[in-house]
C-alpha cells in the first residue's frame, strides 16, 4: 500500500471509531419524525382523484408555458396547505368531494381543450380547487407522527405530482405530443366523471 | 443532540436535524440571495450573529418568549417573501434576518437550558447557519438561467405552505 494509500485508510478507520465511540442521541427527542414524513409522502399518492388533479395541473401549466408553467404548481401547493390549515381550525368546507372530483372534471378539460384563459383566471381555478384538496387531505396526521414532518411530506409528494405532470407535459412541443396531452386531459376529466358520479351518489 | 464530541459539535448537529430550524435557516438563505449580493453579505452577518445573542438570552431567560406558533410564522413569511420574489431593500432582509435568528436562536438557547446543557452549543449552531446562510445564498445569487431562479422560488412556495399547515397543526393543539 502507498503512503496516500495508507493515510486514507487511516482517515476511515479514524471516522469509524469516532462513530463507534459516539454516544447515542438521546437529547432533544424527537419521535415520529421518519414515520410523519412517510405519511405525509404517501398521502397524496394514495388516492386517483388526488394524483390526477395535481398531474393535470401540471400538464396544464406546460401547455400554457412560461410563467403559467410555474405560477399554477407554486400557486397550487401553497393555497392547498390553506385549505389544510382551514380544516385544521375545524372550518367546514361543504362539498369537498364533490369538489375534488370536480377538479378532475374542469383540469381534464382545460388540457384536453388546450385552454389559454388569461394567467389570473388559471391561477384562480387551480387555487379554487386546491383548497378541496387541502381540506380533505392536508390534515390526516395519524398519532404519535410529527405534524412538521407530515407537512414536509404532504407538500414534496403534491409537488413532485406537479413536476412529473410538467415534465410529461413537455411534449407538448411536437405535434403528436400535444394530441396525445389532450387525449389525456379527456381520460382525467373522463376519470373526473366517474368520480363525481361517486360523489353524487 | 448528543454527538460525543462536545457541546460545538452538538450545536453543530442539532442544525441539520432539527428541521424546524434547518427550514427557515434555507428559507432565509435563498430569500438573501435572491435580493442580490448586497442583501446576502448582510443576512450572512446578522443572522448567526442574531441567533447566537437570541440563543443567549434565552439561555439566561430559560422561559419561552413567544407561543410556539411564531415558529410556523417564520416559515409563512420567510417563504411566502421567496416565493413572491420581489425586489426588497436589503436592510428589510438583514431585518428579518435578525428577527428570524433572535426568535429561533431563544427558543434554542431555552431549549439547551433546559436539557442542562452547555451554551456553547450556541457557537456550534451559529457557525452552522454562517456556513449554510454563505453557501446557499452565494449559490443563489451565481444563478443566472431564469428557470433556477424559478426553482427557488418553487422552494420558497413549498416552505409557506408546510408553514401554512404547521400553523394549523400548532393552534389546533395537534403539532
Amino acid at each position: 500500500m502507498t503512503g496516500r494509500g495508507r493515510r486514507y485508510s487511516l482517515r476511515i478507520g479514524l471516522a469509524g471509531a469516532a462513530l463507534l465511540v459516539a454516544s447515542p442521541a438521546w437529547a432533544h427527542v424527537q419521535q415520529g419524525q421518519a414515520a410523519g414524513f412517510l405519511a405525509g409522502l404517501r398521502h397524496p399518492v394514495s388516492g386517483p382523484d388526488h394524483i390526477l388533479a395535481m398531474v393535470a395541473v401540471g400538464l396544464w401549466g406546460a401547455q400554457l408555458g412560461a410563467p403559467g408553467i410555474w405560477l399554477l404548481p407554486v400557486t397550487f401547493p401553497v393555497v392547498m396547505a390553506f385549505g389544510g390549515f382551514l380544516g385544521l381550525l375545524g372550518v367546514a368546507l361543504p362539498g369537498v368531494e364533490l369538489g375534488i372530483a370536480a377538479s378532475g372534471v374542469l383540469l381534464g378539460a382545460m388540457v384536453a381543450r388546450e385552454a389559454r384563459p388569461p394567467l389570473w383566471v388559471a391561477a384562480a381555478l387551480v387555487a379554487f380547487f386546491a383548497v378541496f384538496h387541502g381540506h380533505a387531505h392536508g390534515t390526516e396526521l395519524p398519532p404519535g407522527q410529527s405534524a412538521l414532518m407530515y407537512s414536509v411530506g404532504f407538500v414534496t409528494a403534491t409537488g413532485a405530482l406537479h413536476g412529473l405532470g410538467i415534465a410529461i407535459g413537455e411534449i407538448h412541443r411536437w405535434e403528436w405530443g400535444r394530441w396525445a396531452l389532450r387525449v389525456a386531459g379527456l381520460g382525467v376529466a373522463g376519470a373526473g366523471v366517474f368520480f363525481l358520479w361517486g360523489a353524487v351518489r | 443532540m448528543t454527538t460525543g464530541l462536545g457541546p460545538v459539535y452538538d450545536g453543530i448537529s442539532h442544525l441539520f436535524l432539527t428541521f424546524d430550524d434547518l427550514i427557515p435557516v434555507l428559507a432565509m438563505a435563498v430569500l438573501a440571495g435572491l435580493n442580490g449580493p448586497a442583501a446576502g453579505r448582510r443576512v450572512l452577518v446578522a443572522l448567526p450573529f442574531a441567533w447566537f445573542a437570541g440563543g443567549l438570552a434565552g439561555f439566561a431567560a430559560r422561559a419561552p418568549l413567544l407561543p410556539p406558533w411564531v415558529t410556523a410564522l417564520s416559515f409563512i413569511v420567510v417563504g411566502g417573501l421567496a416565493a413572491m420574489d420581489r425586489r426588497l431593500a436589503p436592510n428589510f432582509v438583514a431585518g428579518l434576518a435578525l428577527a428570524l435568528g433572535l426568535v429561533h436562536g431563544w427558543l434554542n438557547g431555552d431549549g439547551i437550558a433546559s436539557a442542562g446543557r452547555e451554551a456553547m452549543g450556541l457557537v456550534g449552531i451559529g457557525g452552522a447557519i454562517f456556513v449554510l446562510t454563505a453557501l446557499i445564498s452565494a449559490f443563489i445569487v451565481s444563478l443566472r438561467r431564469p428557470w433556477t431562479r424559478v426553482v427557488a422560488r418553487v422552494a420558497g412556495s413549498w416552505t409557506a405552505a408546510i408553514g401554512l399547515l404547521l400553523l394549523g397543526w400548532t393552534l389546533s393543539g395537534r403539532g
